[in-house]
């Protein structure tokens, strides 16, 4: 395929042109790009969507009135303004319908979307990166000001906040309680810039101890409750017991310092140093020596590019994403790649009119974020998309290539084959994992018309790709829902079984997401409870 | 004192006999000719003119002892307000009547002078011939170099009303004694000082005389007292005397608080015990008199001098004022407290009655008031529910039964208070038998039959005289009369009742039938009808006499436009007989107040023309309004007393546009010629509200009804929108003229359910882009719309907020908003409605949000809705049950049950919530599509 005049287009909006392209769906952000509708990819600013489904089939002398205040779905917001304060109404009001996106939108009729009520929690002066699971009714929020909150996820009444830290916050942590302690106090280790890590008591918020004798910023802490010692990574790896003193430590590692570490067997660690992969294994004391150590078991070197996530799924196997988009299963116990996965940007081969137009060839957008896993499945953020592989048949069963406007940060799987997902481009999104159907009732029925010359030519000459395609993906990805609250890139959010959903954002919001209906119980309930307190529930009796 | 002749009836008879009893014949009494002082500068529905002072003032007067009665102030302190009446005749007026303060100084078998704590007196008095009536409140305050230690004063609350004066009674009553209290304690204290003072003169005097008598004894021993010596001698007697009367008087005025503890009834005999304890130590002896010397040391705070024993009655010497009498401070305090009771009464007694019956039922809903009340009227309630004391609990009917018996809530206005205050009330009663009277009354107010209501109001009155005060009924002439006009004057009590009003307004009106009618369930651009269009003369007209509305409603129905008549003519023809009035703002209250799916059975017939409103009756408490519940038509006298007012007269419209242009003229300084003009003319005393000018003061909640309702006229799409703010979905009103959006926001402000009592949830104008927390805490925002790049950011966050909110676009006339289907705004915002005044459909507007309360109080508050029955309910079982209970029993359909819904969680948290106001609540919202509605 020939590549479509890019340029030609960006300077002469035609509305058949776009048309065209709506049909096809297939838009890239460079088009969109060169089109003079703005930056793309900046968290900040907004995709153009499909105009929402109360506007569609409306007639477009109703056009001069909505393009003044509702541009999102006509296209950059500036652009849209200049030419509004330009030109006249009438000259604009034809072209004004982007082409319709690859990104699956929703409507704002959302039947299955329980959240109907939220809470805004505002505490936070800057951006809001980590959030913690306390307990079943606690969360702790922490970010770039340096100071940690302790919620209430139930009433999102702030509990507690520690200050301590005077940089930004780079890594935060529960730090489980043995059961042997007299201390059942909740308590949480902070690692900030200010190359200090802290260990508080989130019950009454004081500071237990403090670390300050780092080198280098501490990225990422873990715990290993088995050996009742904790590790902090930073340009090197250290080993530090309960009591915050400093067991044992490699030597330096590299400048950019350990991105993500996990535990594995065998008293080893896996930890994630820009390319590589580095394997430690912890050595206790024993009867000869009274010394803890450290040794570098092992370097596996097979990502091409940084690697940004890290996870073990399961006992048998961890897996890595890179920022080229390469996922490894790697065998767990001898550090060996099970399978790898590098293909995930690869445009599946649909026969487009402008295929030449690729989505995803800027690295980032094949950059695997994060990942979450169940039994059967890990599922990957991949630049925008979502990807669902199966860990049994070693391959990818669904997908959601433009899952979000722009890079999905974090994902996670909730009980009821759901999946939630969060984006730089503020959005929250909810999936749910459906097995396609009727995959193979619908060829018959073509051939069936075909054989009677009722079918089009075409649209036969597509079956087979089209078939190939489907049978490549037996599952579907179906968004059933969106959460729409944050002006800036969502970075995390926590699932609680009963409160909700909390979200944190680079707009300094954390925002709590609530059945609407069970709270409207749960409030009826305390009203009850509290005539009943007052004595007057029974006063007619 | 009084004499017989004073005791007199009121004035007006020439009024009420003519016009009354003659049938009103119609239309041309809505012009204005025919109200006879309309020259002298009154309002119609004043009916005295004559008074030569322009509005209700309030006089502190004096009886001095040196030149008499003598007016010392009035407030407001404005000689335009009294103009050229008497002042000093009218404080003879009043002063002269004082009986209490006679015995005062040595009472008969006592030895000493005692302070009598007499109680205050209350007195009605009326003047024909200066054509004002006069609530007095007599006091005494001691002074010491007074005779009697006592200066008699009163403070009379002037009126040239005098129904006012006798419906208010309790009202003033109480608020005076506040006055009075304060003006006491002050004065007790300045008293106390003064004695101190005094006392240590005295006893230096005594040491002093002591002295010298003692050199004299050593320096005479001849055995015999010169004469000198026993003149000495005398003196000291005299000044040991004195020193112990002082001293008495001291521990009397000491003793006061401890007194007042034990409650006013039993003043007499504990002051007997306390006056005969303090007596006791009386001893006298005689020493000689000496000359000065300087042989006492002076005491920092206070240096005593050397007086005379005995105090000299000197006529010469210039006596207290009364800010020396009372402590400075307690002085201004008082000054305040008179000016509020001056705002508090302002006004014509229809609008103090009704809301006076206004702030006793929302009282009575504690519970859900917070939605839709103003919240400073709101928190004022709350401190003066504090303040008054509570209405107490019937044992046997808890208020809360009756309402669920009735289901329509009527207020009972009593006709005969009046009339019974004239008749039946002793000048003194024993205090002994005010405890037994005033428990009859408790126990038989709340048992309330208003079969036995003459009775019954017989006993209120007593009741109120029992503790401790009196009240006289003085006039000057014609005091004969008053037996003789009894019945009349039962009939003259009943103009003052709104209820009667409404009734007569209604029953002159060609167009009384309801313009409230389902107009289309499902507003779209494509269902606008065409005659909408046929509204908007209508509201053209309305913009006219909304710029001159001062003039009154007559002006408003001469503007009616045809088509509109045509129109609401038809409506009329469908909609006869089962709807109210819609001019009629609180016949509709009635109406709204049933539920929509119930029997027609209550529903008013007129086929005599007369809407015949449940009666209201009104009679009075303690301190405030005791309102009650009955089945409608149980008042008999109503039809009687409705009749014989000329309609003119009574036009609630009419009166409160008067109201709202004397408040003009009293408190914006920038109205116009017009206006002020007008404002002139008309009496200042019906201006005012009880509480002082402020955001939710008359005029602005007429300003936001009079633009809601022509948001109403002017948009088709008016309901949806409502529907949003009614169910908190955050509308938000974009626009490029400030001064248009904040009107507009204002207007549509009276829709918008509050969250606590503290704040609104409206942002009048923003011009920033919008943030998801302004939808947590706003309901309701005039947005900014700037035509350049700059509002992108603004335009942007609009859109992608689109599912939290609706947004009105004034600039293009278009709505976008989810789909409303209910019934329940059609009603409440009819863009026919025959309701021409902002105040009215105010009014009406809160009558039905009232209702609408009602209804989520009662779906919150059920217990059975919201609790599963057993632990294996399911919720789709309780959610099914609250639907049907919505749908059924409170006849809500379609999106209307959202509303009550939201109306519901609002209560909750309201109501669980630890400190209200504290919090925002969370945002709810559904996922529902939007749609667009254009002009």
């Amino acid at each position: 395929p020939a590549p479509a005049p890019v340029g030609g287009q960006a300077s002469r909006p035609e509305p058949a042109g776009l048309k065209r392209e709506g049909l096809t769906g297939r838009v890239s952000r460079e088009l969109w790009a060169s089109r003079g509708f703005g930056p793309v990819g900046l968290s900040a600013q907004p995709r153009p969507r499909r105009p929402p489904r109360w506007l569609r089939g409306f007639s477009s002398e109703l056009l001069p009135w909505a393009e003044g205040w509702w541009p999102s779905w006509a296209g950059s917001v500036l652009r849209r303004a200049e030419r509004a304060a330009a030109l006249p109404s009438s000259v604009t009001q034809s072209h004004i319908w982007p082409q319709k996106s690859p990104l699956q939108t929703i409507g704002e009729e959302q039947t299955q979307n329980p959240y109907t009520e939220l809470l805004v929690l505002k505490a936070h002066h800057d951006i809001v990166r980590f959030l913690v699971q306390l307990d079943e009714y606690r969360f702790a929020s922490a970010g770039d000001d340096g100071i940690v909150v302790v919620w209430n996820a139930q009433t999102g009444e702030k509990l507690l906040e520690l200050n301590g830290h005077t940089q930004k916050i780079t890594a935060l942590i529960t730090f489980p309680s043995l059961e042997a302690c007299e201390e059942k106090n909740q308590l949480i280790l902070t690692a900030s810039s200010d190359r200090t890590v802290i260990l508080w008591d989130c019950d009454t918020g004081r500071q237990v101890r403090k670390v300050s004798c780092f080198q280098s910023t501490v990225k990422c802490l873990i715990v290993l409750q088995r050996l009742d010692v904790w590790l902090s990574g930073g340009n090197d790896l250290c080993v530090w017991n309960r009591k915050l003193d400093l067991l044992c430590k490699t030597s330096h590692l590299s400048d950019t310092g350990i991105s993500a570490l996990i535990e594995i067997p065998k008293n080893c660690v896996v930890a994630a140093v820009g390319k590589e992969l580095i394997i430690f294994q912890l050595v206790a004391p024993t009867e000869e020596s009274l010394e803890w150590d450290i040794l570098e078991i092992k370097r596996l070197l097979d990502h091409q590019d940084n690697i940004l996530s890290l996870v073990n799924v399961n006992d048998l196997s961890f897996i890595t994403g890179s920022h080229v988009g390469e996922m490894i299963i790697w065998d767990i116990l001898d550090w060996t790649m099970q399978a790898c996965e590098c293909n995930f940007w690869d445009p599946s081969p649909q026969l487009d009119t402008q295929q030449e137009i690729k989505l995803c060839q800027k690295p980032n957008d094949i950059s695997i974020h994060h990942f979450t896993w169940d039994e059967e499945n890990v599922f990957a953020a991949v630049g925008r998309g979502l990807y669902v592989y199966n860990l049994q048949m070693k391959r990818v069963i669904a997908c959601q290539k433009t899952a979000h406007d722009s890079s999905v940060l974090h994902v996670a799987k909730l009980p009821n084959r759901q999946l939630i997902s969060c984006s730089e481009d503020g959005s929250v999104r909810i999936w749910e994992l459906r097995e396609k159907q009727q995959l193979a009732v619908e060829p018959v029925p073509t051939g069936f018309f075909n054989m009677w010359g009722f079918g089009r030519v075409n649209k036969q000459a597509s079956q087979p790709i089209k078939k190939q395609q489907e049978n490549a993906t037996p599952c579907s990805l179906e968004l059933i829902g969106d959460l729409i609250g944050h002006s800036s890139s969502v970075e995390m959010f926590l699932y609680f079984e009963d409160h909700g959903l909390v979200t944190c954002s680079a707009d300094h919001l954390i925002i709590l997401w609530k059945n609407g209906e069970r709270e409207s119980g749960l409030r009826s309930l305390k009203l009850f409870q509290k005539l009943e307190e007052n004595g007057d529930l029974y006063l007619a009796v | 004192m009084i004499s017989a002749p004073d005791v007199v009836a009121f004035t007006k008879e020439e009024g009420y006999e003519e016009e009354p009893y003659n049938e009103p014949a119609l239309p041309e009494e809505y012009s204005v000719p025919l109200f006879p002082f309309a020259s002298q500068g009154a309002n119609p529905w004043s009916k005295l003119s004559g008074a030569k002072f322009s509005r209700d003032f309030i006089l502190i007067s004096e009886f001095s002892e040196q030149v008499g009665p003598q007016p010392l102030l009035t407030i407001p302190n404005d000689t335009k307000v009294f103009g050229t009446f008497d002042l000093n005749y009218f404080s003879l007026r009043i002063m002269s009547v004082d009986y209490q303060a006679s015995f005062v100084g040595h009472p008969p078998g006592s030895a000493y002078p005692k302070l009598n704590f007499v109680e205050d007196s209350k007195v009605v008095l009326g003047d024909s011939k200066e054509g004002a009536f006069a609530y007095v409140h007599h006091l005494t305050l001691y002074d010491l170099e007074a005779r009697g230690f006592v200066r008699p004063f009163c403070m009379a609350y002037i009126s040239a009303d005098q129904h006012k004066i006798m419906q208010q009674f309790q009202e003033l009553s109480a608020e005076f004694s506040k006055a009075s209290e304060c003006l006491k304690t002050g004065n007790r204290k300045a008293f106390a000082g003064e004695l101190e003072k005094k006392l240590k003169d005295l006893d230096y005097t005594r040491t002093v005389l002591h002295t010298e008598t003692e050199i004299q004894k050593k320096a005479n021993d001849k055995g015999f007292y010169s004469s000198q010596a026993i003149e000495k001698a005398n003196e000291l007697a005299s000044v040991e005397k004195s020193i112990i009367e002082h001293q008495d008087l001291l521990k009397q005025i000491r003793s006061y608080p401890h007194r007042k503890l034990k409650g006013s009834a039993l003043c007499s005999g504990e002051m007997e015990h306390t006056q005969d304890q303090a007596s006791q130590p009386a001893t006298t002896s005689n020493t000689d008199e000496s000359a000065d010397t300087d042989l006492y040391t002076c005491r920092p705070a206070y240096t005593p001098k050397l007086i005379k024993a005995k105090s000299t009655k000197c006529f010469d010497k210039k006596l207290k004022t009364l800010e020396e009498l009372c402590d400075t401070e307690y002085f201004t305090q008082t000054l305040a407290q008179l000016s509020h009771i001056e705002h508090m009464f302002r006004g014509d007694l229809c609008y103090l009655l009704t809301s006076q019956i206004d702030r006793a039922l929302l009282k009575q809903q504690h519970i859900t008031n917070f939605l839709f009340e103003d919240f400073v009227e709101v928190d004022d309630r709350v401190v003066e529910k504090q303040e008054s004391t509570p209405p107490k609990p019937s044992p046997g009917r808890p208020p809360s039964r009756s309402l669920e018996e009735c289901p329509i809530p009527q207020v009972l206005i009593s006709v005969g208070s009046y009339k019974s205050s004239v008749e039946s009330v002793p000048i003194k009663m024993e205090q002994e038998l005010g405890d037994e009277y005033r428990e009859a009354e408790v126990t038989e107010m709340s048992s309330f039959d208003p079969q036995e209501s003459l009775d019954y109001l017989d006993m209120d009155m007593k009741g109120s005289i029992s503790s401790g005060e009196s009240i006289e009924v003085l006039g000057t002439e014609k005091s004969t009369s008053v037996l003789a006009k009894s019945d009349s004057q039962a009939s003259l009590t009943v103009p003052l009742s709104p209820q009667v009003v409404r009734s007569k307004v209604v029953s002159h009106r060609t167009i009384s039938e309801d313009s409230i009618e389902v107009l289309s369930t499902c507003p779209s651009e494509a269902l606008i009808p065409d005659d909408f269009k046929a509204s908007y003369p209508s509201a053209i007209n309305e913009e006219e006499s909304y710029a001159d509305d001062s003039e009154g409603a007559i002006h408003f129905q001469a503007s009616v436009s045809p088509p509109e008549l045509g129109e609401a003519e038809e409506g009329s023809l469908e909609n006869t007989s089962s709807q109210a009035d819609s001019s009629c703002c609180i016949g509709k209250e009635s109406e709204s107040l049933r539920v929509p799916l119930s029997t027609p059975a209550h529903s008013p017939s007129d086929q005599d023309g007369v809407v015949s409103i449940p009666p209201q009756r009104y009679r009075q408490k303690d301190q405030g309004f005791h309102v009650d519940f009955a089945v409608e038509n149980a008042n008999p006298s109503q039809d009687n007393s409705s009749e014989g007012f000329p309609a003119y007269e009574l036009d609630p419209d009419r009166l409160l546009a008067s109201r709202d242009v004397s408040k003009s003229s009293l408190d914006n300084s920038d109205t116009t010629s017009n206006l002020s003009s007008i404002a002139s003319t008309s009496s200042d005393r019906t201006s005012s509200s009880a509480y002082p000018p402020g955001p939710s003061s008359e005029r602005h909640k007429k300003r936001a009804g009079q633009n809601a309702l022509k948001f109403i006229r002017q948009y088709p799409f008016a309901h949806p929108a409502i529907y949003s703010l009614l169910s908190g979905r955050t509308l938000v009103v974009l626009g490029e003229d400030e001064a248009i959006v904040r009107k507009l926001v204002t207007a549509l402000s009276i829709f918008v359910p509050n969250h606590s009592r503290h704040a609104k949830p409206v942002k009048h104008w923003i011009s920033s882009p919008l943030h998801i927390t302004d939808f947590q805490k706003w309901k309701l925002i005039g947005l900014q719309r700037v035509a350049s790049p700059a509002s992108a950011g603004t335009l942007h966050a609009l859109s992608r907020y689109s599912r939290y909110t609706s947004v009105l676009d004034l600039d293009n006339r278009a709505l976008r908003c989810p789909l409303y289907r209910g019934t329940l705004v059609p009603r409440l915002a009819d863009h026919r409605t025959q309701i021409k005044r902002g105040s009215t459909y105010y009014l009406h507007v809160q009558s039905m949000l009232t209702q609408l309360c009602s209804k989520a109080f009662l779906y919150t508050f059920c217990h059975h809705l919201h609790l599963p029955a057993h632990d294996k309910e399911t919720e789709e079982l309780v959610a099914s049950r609250q639907a049907s209970f919505l749908k059924l029993n409170l006849g809500l359909v379609n999106e209307d049950a959202k509303v009550v819904q939201y109306l519901a969680e609002l209560l909750k948290l309201h109501y669980t919530q630890e400190a209200p106001g504290t919090s925002h609540p969370t945002l709810r919202f559904d996922y529902v599509p939007s749609f667009l509605y254009k002009i």
